[in-house]
């Protein structure tokens, strides 16, 4: 199983550029725990940052990914930046649209926006800034080897892709 | 434009602190960007990234930081570089000093030859 922190892809530019949306439910549990009504206040439940900077992860290694025609084995390796400005609440939509700032064989890095769409209007408002390091660990500084399969870019990540309409490698 | 030295000083101290995420005074010239600066080996490509973006430079990372030496057995033995592989490392990497590292040879003591001062050289040496 894999913890999948985005629904759909809807832009991918090739080395450039991808932008994906979360849907934000009340039908899931982490809200319930996050945050738990107290005596001195009611349930706040919001999305955790640490899984909204998951989601901008993901949009950003499949745009990492894509740039290698999936071959490298895209690893998230420092999360050079994450400022948080507002909160994610259900029934709002989070869109994460990240850009890539550099590429190389032995990784990338990127940065990128997150906005939260109010249902009520449809206008996106900043929710975070987030700046990301991965690793094609396969030529990692340290020589460790790893599985020869891809199994970063397999299953739901690649059916998301495909779902989005866009063409998976396999 | 030539750089002077502390041009490229300024800029590469400026290059660690976002990479490193370390205040200005720590970013000494003698200061070891793993022992000192607390790099890790992801950091290493970040530190590439942003000084190709700092001086419009094209930087490979095995010839900044001659990481294909360590990973050849014939350099390496028991965790230790062997005299072929001191000579590679000299060859390699004119920008640092080797010599502390020459009394030891431990693998794992590597990423201590690259200081600040190390990487305003190889800064200079590419301009």
């Amino acid at each position: 199983m894999r913890w999948i922190w985005i629904d759909r892809i809807l832009e991918l530019e090739r080395g450039r550029r991808c932008v994906t949306i979360k849907n934000v439910s009340a039908a899931e549990d982490v809200l319930h725990d996050h945050f738990p009504a107290t005596d001195n206040r009611p349930a706040m439940p919001v999305m955790p940052n640490p899984l909204i900077i998951e989601g901008m992860a993901q949009t950003a290694g499949i745009m990492v990914g894509h740039a290698g025609d999936f071959k490298e084995k895209v690893i998230l390796a420092k999360i050079t930046k994450a400022v948080f400005t507002d909160a994610a609440r259900p029934g709002y939509t989070i869109r994460h649209t990240a850009e890539m700032d550099n590429f190389s064989k032995a990784g990338a890095s990127t940065h990128g926006k997150t906005e939260l769409i109010d249902p009520n209007t449809g206008e996106a408002k900043p929710l975070a800034e987030i700046t990301l390091m991965f690793s094609h660990i396969d030529h990692n500084m340290a020589g460790l080897e790893f599985p020869e399969h891809n199994f970063v870019f397999t299953g739901q990540l690649m059916e998301m892709l495909e779902a989005s309409g866009f063409q998976s490698p396999g | 434009m030539t750089m002077t030295k502390d041009e490229v000083f300024a800029k590469v101290r400026e290059v660690l602190e976002e990479a490193l995420g370390v205040d200005e005074d720590e970013v000494t010239p003698q200061a070891t960007l793993g022992g000192d600066l607390g790099a890790e080996s992801i950091d290493y490509l970040d530190i590439v990234f942003r000084l190709e973006k700092a001086f419009g430079i094209k930087i490979s990372q095995a010839e900044l930081m001659a990481d294909n030496v360590l990973s050849d057995p014939q350099y390496v033995q028991d965790g230790k570089v062997t005299d072929l592989g001191m000579s590679e490392l000299r060859k390699q990497l004119p920008h640092a000093d080797l010599d502390a590292f020459d009394a030891s040879r431990q693998v794992d003591e590597f990423p201590n030859i690259f200081t600040v001062e190390s990487m305003v050289k190889f800064v200079q040496g590419k301009l």
